[in-house]
């Protein structure tokens, strides 16, 4: 009896041809959901930002996780090349991290 | 019958944080093991990292999410052809909507073409979806970062 659960929890038959079954509400609850997760909006607690501008701030704050991934990768393989990795470092890691 | 994957998204981010810990460690001391010579190896060696970081992670998430199948299914593809494979999905051009102004906003929302370029797999997501993969991916990609800093702060000590 169970159906396959669409991850786009309140909808059922999305349709590519029209956007009539998702309605501009269940888009701003989203929004608003994603307002919550980016810092720049959550700190700055103005009263009501846009949805284009919490978009904009998402993007950005995407390219910054990018860069930031990509910094730490860097900066991961100068060390690696100056440390020597065994698997008591490797526990002590994962005993800080959880 | 319930879905035993739908666990409570604390819960589940504890979860996909220590399986990202342990298989990028694992990766980390597999790229360790040969030493790079050449500066061209050195160059490789940072995107070694990057990719194993990413694979990691979006390895940890499984199947899961759209955004982490169509990352694994990008470096399957990678692997394979050894070439920089994109995979073209058909950018579904959505309808306008016609009708008042107020709907303008919410129609630049529907579209969230640069969104739609940053999130993996979601050219050709509706809306709806696209922002539900968004808060994961962002959820998830922070834990990378801080992991990543945690990591990397231990071997500068």
């Amino acid at each position: 009896m169970s159906s396959r659960r669409s991850r786009s929890r309140q909808q059922s038959g999305v349709s590519r041809s029209t956007n009539n079954n998702i309605t501009d509400d269940q888009i701003t609850d989203l929004v608003s959901k994603l307002q919550q997760l980016i810092p720049e909006i959550r700190n700055s607690r103005s009263d009501k930002v846009s949805a284009s501008k919490v978009l904009q701030e998402t993007c950005n704050y995407i390219r910054n996780l990018h860069r930031e991934v990509d910094d730490l990768s860097d900066r991961l393989s100068e060390l690696l090349a100056t440390t020597e990795t065994d698997s008591a470092q490797a526990a002590i890691i994962r005993s800080l991290l959880m | 019958m319930n879905n035993p994957r739908r666990l409570s998204s604390s819960c589940s981010m504890t979860n996909i944080k220590s399986r990202f810990t342990h298989g990028f460690l694992r990766a980390l001391s597999r790229i360790n093991t040969r030493k790079p010579s050449t500066t061209r190896e050195i160059c490789k060696r940072f995107l070694r990292v990057k990719l194993a970081a990413d694979a990691s992670m979006a390895s940890a998430v499984g199947s899961r999410r759209a955004w982490s199948r169509a990352m694994l299914l990008k470096m399957r593809l990678r692997r394979r052809t050894c070439r920089d494979s994109r995979i073209t999905n058909d950018k579904k051009k959505k309808k306008k909507m016609s009708g008042s102004d107020q709907k303008e906003e919410v129609n630049g929302i529907r579209k969230a073409e640069e969104l739609r370029g940053l999130v993996p797999g979601g050219e050709s997501m509706e809306i709806c979806k696209l922002l539900d993969e968004t808060a994961h991916y962002i959820k998830c990609l922070s834990t990378q970062v801080k992991v990543m800093t945690t990591i990397a702060d231990f071997y500068s000590l």
